[in-house]
């Protein structure tokens, strides 16, 4: 695993001058996962933020080959180009010893919900393919609409907090534990705050033979309201609250790549973003319970898959 | 010129069948398909050509249409041929890519077995599906039967890869009436075929990792009017390459085509225009008439995107009366799509024929001769003076 002086030797493949907003989490993780990458690569992106964002016509931000095709195909339009890459090889049309990688990204809109189906395919069919989520929690792209990953309680354009409603009332979905139900060689959840752990993961997704998906905390300032300078911070406090445990599961195997001593309290997670004001309102202590006991649950359950007390 | 015209065997085959074997001689590099009726025969066949090695295509059995276009999208764009199949409301599920596959300007060609749209759910034969994705930038060729199907099939790699066009191909013929009946038809041989489809060698691709490009960017307005005109350009220049195309393959098979086909139109008092394999049972009735001294022609679409209105307008001008005859209607519109863009061709014509629009055969509805014929004598009255219907006549409706 590379260290951080051979990292900064590396070159950007999402290069600057995109339009995503200062302190966007999806183009940090972007450039970790390329980081992870060595020789050619092959990208493609979901459409939300990510991609309108860095292909404005006639520019681009891409450095390597990029496709995007709509929202909720990423899966499916790479599962072409690998299968290409695979035929045109075998019929010798590309040289025998030229190595090409393929990753496709996607928000969690176009991941946990609508693209579903699509990564789903992907995955069960076994392409040589990265897939990383770039978890935001909610459909930034189009305004901050809750989606299938948006935390219990936050409070979004389509689940807003009033008199009546405290922000989402269903828990998010666990995607990294659908996708390790797809028994594919490599499934990792990662964060834009621990670069190192994340820039590993993606090396090692790269580095299988079949399909590995990555899930990667990427804070939306705008979304999470909170400010631009914030994006790392936040982050590294949902891992540290086990909101979002880092671990990876390789063949099967549960492996968790971060144990605090001692987990924070989620409120420390929670408490700076605006999204969750209103959790904070007295009369809502119970909904704060509840999130704390979800996360406590869930990061019980996993330190028994992963083995460790 | 004396041309000598390619040794070619007689098969009695279906028209899927005749399909997945134009599909085996051209060897796709990916295909990538999802199986729905009437279209599922073609790649239930292409899969045991597959497994028994018959081609080196790469497979993939995606879990939907939408994905089967996407990853077909993503093929191509990394430079490979690739070709896939579809109905009904698999066409229907694919919707959405239909119109990025054409801006992106990928040269995939699809076979869409004609079937009705539901609801209510119906499996046979109409052309709602293809219509109602003709504004999308796919060319569209339609056939009679199962030989036209299988040349077509042929043609179209040659047509979407052509490097003026670069556009997308949909190869449609009448669900179960051509895709599950017997036929005999001629084919090819492999190496005619190869020879006559060559190789893709794409001017820009996502393998060329060595010159990166972005694929499906997102475009403001400055610059998405010029995308959807360069677009049109190539669709209507589509027009020319398959003149070109059908003219170097007659000259291999002696089968020469068109942007459509007339049928005892040149001394014709009436016409009916009419699309695929009911053309088949027009031209029969049209000898029946004939032999009673009925001065009838018919007129049978092939390309129907680009619709070739100035060449079909030429063709019909002379007539006193046109029966446009749809298996499609465009609900809410006076008539069926075929009967909108005949009409609208012929609207600058100076002494125009009247025009007539039917609906008919939705849905599997059997259409004989008898109905045809009853198309023909409402004609003869239009030529001899009644007025048209603005609205299109629905053909045997039970009342
Ligand atoms: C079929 C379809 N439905 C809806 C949309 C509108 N849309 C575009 S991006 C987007 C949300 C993207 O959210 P996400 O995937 O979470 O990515 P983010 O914007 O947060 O980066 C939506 C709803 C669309 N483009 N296509
Ligand atoms: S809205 Fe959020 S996800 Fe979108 S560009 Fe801005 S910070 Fe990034």
């Amino acid at each position: 695993m590379a260290t951080i002086k051979e990292l900064s030797k590396r070159e950007d493949l999402l290069s600057g001058g995109h339009s995503l907003c200062a302190g966007c989490g999806a183009s940090i993780a972007v450039r970790q996962v390329l980081l992870g990458v060595r020789g050619p690569v092959v990208c493609g992106s979901a459409t939300g933020c990510l991609e309108v964002s860095t292909t404005s016509f006639p520019m681009t931000a891409w450095k390597t080959s990029f496709i995007h095709n709509a929202f909720e195909n990423s899966a499916a339009t790479m599962s072409g180009v690998e299968a290409a890459y695979q035929v045109l090889k075998r019929k010798g049309k590309i040289p025998a010893d030229k190595r090409i990688k393929f990753v496709a990204f996607g928000g969690d809109g176009g991941t946990y919900d609508i693209g579903l189906q699509s990564l789903s395919g992907a995955m069960e069919r076994g392409h040589d393919m990265v897939y990383v989520c770039y978890d935001n929690g909610a459909y930034m792209n189009t305004g901050i609409q809750r989606s299938g990953a948006t935390p219990f309680g936050a409070s979004t354009t389509t689940s807003p907090a009033g008199k009546a409603g405290q922000g989402k009332p269903q828990w998010r979905k666990d995607l990294t534990q659908i996708m390790a139900a797809h028994h594919i060689p490599y499934v990792a959840q990662a964060s834009v705050s621990h670069w190192k752990d994340l820039v590993d993961k993606a090396e090692k997704a790269f580095a299988v033979e079949g399909p590995a998906f990555l899930n990667v905390l990427a804070p939306c300032p705008r979304g999470w309201r909170v400010p631009n300078d914030m994006t790392i911070e936040i982050a590294k406090l949902g891992v540290q609250t086990g909101f979002w445990p880092l671990y990876e599961i390789v063949d099967g195997e549960y492996k968790i790549s971060f144990k605090p001593k001692e987990l924070k309290p989620v409120v420390d997670f929670l408490k700076p973003q605006g999204r969750f004001k209103h959790l904070f309102k007295p009369g809502n202590e119970q909904l704060l319970e509840t999130f704390q006991s979800e996360v406590t649950k869930s990061w019980e359950k996993l330190k028994k898959l992963a083995g460790v007390e | 010129m004396a041309t000598t015209i390619a040794t070619q065997k007689p098969v009695a085959m279906t028209g899927n069948g005749g399909c997945a074997l134009a599909m085996k001689q051209i060897n796709p590099d990916v295909v990538a398909a999802y199986p729905i009726t009437p279209q599922t025969t073609i790649v239930e066949e292409f899969a045991s050509y597959v497994a028994n090695g018959a081609v080196d295509t790469e497979y993939i059995n995606v879990e939907s249409e939408h994905s089967a276009m996407s990853a077909s999208m993503g093929a191509s764009a990394a430079g490979a041929r690739v070709m896939t199949a579809t109905s009904s409301q698999g066409l229907a599920y694919m919707w959405e890519l239909l119109s990025i596959a054409a801006a992106m300007r990928l040269p995939i060609v699809m076979h869409n077995v004609n079937r009705a749209l539901s609801g209510p759910l119906n499996i046979h034969c109409d052309q709602s599906d293809s219509m109602g994705a003709r504004d999308m930038g796919w060319i569209h060729l339609f056939g009679e039967n199962a030989q036209e199907a299988y040349d077509n099939t042929i043609m179209s790699i040659r047509i979407a890869e052509h490097a003026d066009i670069l556009l997308p191909v949909m190869v449609l013929y009448d669900g179960f009436i051509i895709s599950h009946a017997i036929d005999r038809f001629e084919v090819l041989e492999d190496a005619d075929v190869k020879a006559f489809v060559g190789e893709r060698i794409p001017e820009r691709a996502l393998l060329d990792t060595d010159n990166p490009m972005t694929f499906g960017p997102f475009v403001m307005p400055a610059y998405y009017t010029e995308h959807r005109y360069a677009m049109r350009n190539a669709l209507m220049k589509a027009k020319d390459v398959v003149l070109e195309v059908s003219k170097e393959y007659g000259a291999l098979t002696g089968r020469t085509y068109g942007l459509f086909e007339e049928y005892k139109l040149d001394d014709a008092e009436i016409g009916i225009v009419v699309i695929g394999s009911t053309a088949g049972t027009a031209k029969y009735v049209v000898d029946e008439m004939r032999a009673k001294g009925i001065k009838v022609g018919v007129l049978k679409p092939r390309l129907f995107r680009p619709f070739p209105a100035e060449e079909i307008a030429g063709a019909l001008s002379h007539l006193k009366a046109v029966a446009v005859m749809d298996r499609a209607d465009s609900l809410g519109a006076a008539g069926g799509p075929v009967s909108l863009e005949v009409a609208s061709a012929l609207y600058g014509v100076a002494n125009r024929p009247e025009v007539q629009g039917y609906v008919y055969g939705l849905g599997g509805r059997e259409v004989g001769p008898d109905l045809i014929g009853s198309v023909v004598e409402d004609l003869q009255k239009i030529a001899a003076g009644d007025k048209p219907t603005t609205a299109a006549k629905y053909l045997g409706v039970k009342e």
